[in-house]
């Protein structure tokens, strides 16, 4: 059974269809990019994998791990193990980066019927992760993202990410706004969790990210449909040709 | 009904909130019977007063600029009874909840009578007097140890140079009411220099008598020059009967003194609470205010400190939560009347439902006032499309050398940081209980660290979890056609 299944799905905000028919399968183990355009939809499939109530599917189907996830809140696709790493995180105010966690890993671990992790148990594990991510010790008591720099609140999704454990990570652009250290950084957390039982969702508009996350599978979405799926290899082709169709356009095609 | 409402609303109005004086008179006339012996001259001389004016002016109108947003139509309806000293027992075992965990003493009143059974002195310093303000006057008039208080270390001097000095009952007819009604309340006095570490607990319990009673706690705090306390002042209801408190506190700070005072409402929702907060800062004091309005039906906290020495700062702090059908009016005036003073006012604001809240911070800057720094904030969350706030800002500067700021805000919880939490796996009540928390959390960051604001912090988490709880979820596609969020800034800067 794939772990994610999209099957002919339409969403659209505001009265605006934005997607118009994607189709996408992800197996457990694997790494799949997106690329497209500007404004193609691409935050929109995420937000609508992270069940976010402003987009409003009009049709289509999909499962994740078997599961109907279209009819789950946003707190339970989290629980079920879907894990968005945001384009634009957004700032909290008074609610401290540690306990915003702890508070989310609590709610999953409860969700899993776990015991809750109390402060003493969680923060080594948060600190240690924080190294990893050569993140600044300051940021552990700071409110969630406020006043973090741009490459901060990215570096802040990934550590959410490695603390959650999720079994699908869909990271939206994470790697716009990082310098090229950071970018090292990032990838090799994400390397780190790469595993049999997890996928991830890669979205980017550049082939820089993927020399350090190679993908198994690069698809290319166009106003609201894939409209390519190839190998690693296609990233590099959209450099040098861009988003349009090619000759080896093959509409719809999923991976083998 | 008259067809001429409109023309002759002034009038009419005047008479409803006037014609039900009558129960005020009758109180008014037993007490002073009663007192007849216990009252030392200067003090009936204080209630007559305060009661000529009360009954001359009788209650506001929202033609009244200082009450326009609040509607007494149904206080000053109601035939609000005196209560009975000892008509109702309450135990210890019934106000067991209310306790402040940390406090080094609690005083208690039920209905506005003293309760000797249920207080709790503790070990004090004897840098502390504190005891009830009834006895401490009868203490003046006997010259000796009034029916067995003996624990409660009190040495009634300063009172009469103090009590209704400060508390302007020429403008305010509450604390007129309460200047010629009051029964009992409490009085403190933290000597030169002492640091009273714990902070003093006085709760004032209404508790339900079969009929509507009303009561005027009369609370008086010297701060001796250089002392330091903390005080917090606790309204609370046994039952759901309707109680009207009408409380005034002056509390007066000596040179250089520092004095945190926290009035906490959290009475039941048929509750009508007026509270009057005057405030006396003399040169080079630090008092701080905070108001935390949680409880009650309707309720009006009036704060009005003056800076009345060079170089005091003033922090007034505040927080409403409403629900339901509450009516939470916050009234500041902050009267800088010497130089070098600064005062900073910041209240925030969360109401849902059908609540109404009332922000009017009025900061008069007198003539000698130079270098005056004031600044007002008014934040509000309204969490539903019933709730109102109005906030007013009113600057009246007669000084020309001085630097005041304000600014409000309106909005609602965002979308976005909800959708955020919820997608770590956090479910909705707990994220919209997280947000909210994060925006009253402004409040407490304005305090101390202090058991007074553990406790403030525990009562205002409890209350926000009701409210996230009981709030009603709008179904997915209404909340994509939501209104606009409403919002409002203004800033300016006056720089002389
Ligand atoms: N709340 C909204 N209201 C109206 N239109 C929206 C809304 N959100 C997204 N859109 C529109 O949907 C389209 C797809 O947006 P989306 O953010 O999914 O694009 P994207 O592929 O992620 O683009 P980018 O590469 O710039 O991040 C855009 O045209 C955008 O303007
Ligand atoms: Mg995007």
């Amino acid at each position: 059974m794939a772990l994610l299944e999209i099957q002919d799905l339409h969403a659209s905000v505001e009265g605006h269809e934005i997607l118009k028919g994607l189709n996408l399968t992800l197996n457990a183990g694997e790494v799949h990019s997106i690329m497209g355009p500007n404004g193609s939809g691409k935050s929109t499939l995420a937000a609508v994998l992270a069940r976010r109530e402003t987009y409003e599917v009009t049709r289509g189907r999909v499962l994740f791990n078997g599961k109907d996830l279209l009819e789950m809140k946003p707190e339970d696709a989290a629980c079920e193990g879907v894990f968005l790493a945001f384009q634009y995180p957004v700032e909290i105010p008074g609610i401290g980066n540690a306990y915003f966690v702890r508070s989310a890993m609590n709610a999953i671990r409860k969700f899993h019927g776990q015991d809750e992790l109390d402060a003493m148990d969680f923060l080594p594990l948060y600190k240690e992760r924080m190294k990893i991510l050569e993140m600044d010790d300051k940021l552990v008591n700071r409110s969630v993202n406020e006043g973090f720099s741009g490459g901060e609140k990215k570096r802040n999704e990934i550590l959410q990410m490695a603390m959650l454990e999720p079994k699908l990570a869909i990271l939206d652009e994470t790697d716009s706004g990082l310098d090229i250290d950071a970018l090292r950084i990032v990838a090799k957390g994400v390397n780190a969790m790469r595993g049999p039982d997890r996928a991830f969702l890669v979205i980017t508009h550049y082939q820089r990210l993927l020399d350090y996350i190679t993908p198994d599978f690069v698809h290319v979405l166009v106003d609201g449909k894939i409209v390519r799926s190839g190998g690693p290899e296609l990233a590099l082709e959209l450099e040098d040709t861009g988003y349009g169709p090619s000759e080896a356009d093959v509409p719809q095609a999923l991976p083998a | 009904m008259s067809t001429t409402a409109n023309n002759t609303g002034n009038e009419n109005a005047m008479a409803t909130a006037t014609e039900k004086l009558g129960t005020y008179l009758e109180a008014y006339g037993e007490l002073i019977a009663e007192r007849q012996e216990r009252d030392p001259v200067w003090l009936r001389q204080l209630r007559e007063d305060a009661w000529q004016r009360f009954h001359a002016k009788g209650f506001p109108t929202t033609h009244d600029e200082d009450w326009r947003f609040t509607n007494l139509a149904a206080l000053a309806k109601t035939s609000f009874q005196r209560a009975v000293e000892g008509s109702v027992t309450v135990s210890a075992g019934q106000i067991e909840k209310f306790r402040v965990p940390g406090a080094g003493c609690r005083l208690v009143f039920v209905n506005g009578h003293f309760a000797p059974e249920l207080t709790e002195i503790g070990d004090l310093p004897d840098t502390l007097e504190i005891c009830s303000l009834e006895r401490a006057i009868a203490k003046t008039m006997e010259g000796s140890e009034p029916n067995g208080s003996g624990s409660v270390g009190c040495a009634p001097e300063g009172i009469e140079q103090h009590l209704g000095r400060y508390a302007d009952v020429r403008r305010d007819v509450f604390a007129a009411l309460n200047t010629a009604l009051w029964e009992d309340g409490a009085y403190l006095r933290i000597h030169r220099g002492a640091v009273i570490e714990q902070p003093i607990h006085l709760l004032y319990v209404s508790a339900g008598a079969g009929a509507a009673i009303m009561t005027h706690p009369r609370t008086l705090i010297v701060a001796e020059p250089t002392s330091h306390a903390a005080v917090i002042e606790d309204y609370v209801s046994i039952g759901e009967e309707t109680a009207f408190s009408n409380a005034v506190t002056e509390l007066v700070a000596g040179q250089d003194a520092v004095v945190s005072h926290f009035l906490v409402e959290r009475e039941n929702l048929a509750a009508f609470n007026v509270s009057t907060l005057r405030l006396e800062l003399a040169r080079g004091t630090n008092v701080s205010s905070h108001s935390i309005l949680l409880g009650g039906g309707l309720v009006r906290n009036n704060v009005h400190p003056v800076l009345a020495g060079e170089g005091a700062e003033c922090l007034i702090n505040g927080l409403f939560v409403g629900a339901g059908r509450q009516h939470l009016d916050n009234y500041m005036l902050v009267e800088h009347a010497q130089p070098q003073c600064s005062s900073r006012q910041f209240y925030n604001g969360i109401l849902d439902d059908h609540a109404r809240g009332v922000f009017h911070g009025r900061i008069v800057v007198h003539k000698d006032a130079q270098k005056t720094d004031a600044k007002q904030t008014n934040r509000n969350l309204l969490l539903s499309d019933d709730a109102r706030i109005d906030t007013k800002p009113q600057l009246e500067i007669y000084a020309d050398d001085v630097k005041c700021t304000h600014g409000a805000t309106i909005g609602q919880i965002e979308e976005e940081q909800l959708f955020y939490l919820r997608s770590r796996g956090i479910e909705e009540t707990s994220a919209r209980n997280l947000l909210l928390y994060a925006f009253a959390a402004e409040c407490l960051d304005r305090m101390n660290d202090s058991p007074a604001r553990e406790f403030v912090a525990s009562l205002i988490g409890e209350r926000l979890t009701d409210l996230a709880k009981n709030h009603q979820p709008a179904a997915p596609v209404a909340q994509v056609e939501s209104a606009p969020v409403k919002e409002e800034t203004q800033s300016w800067e006056e720089v002389g």
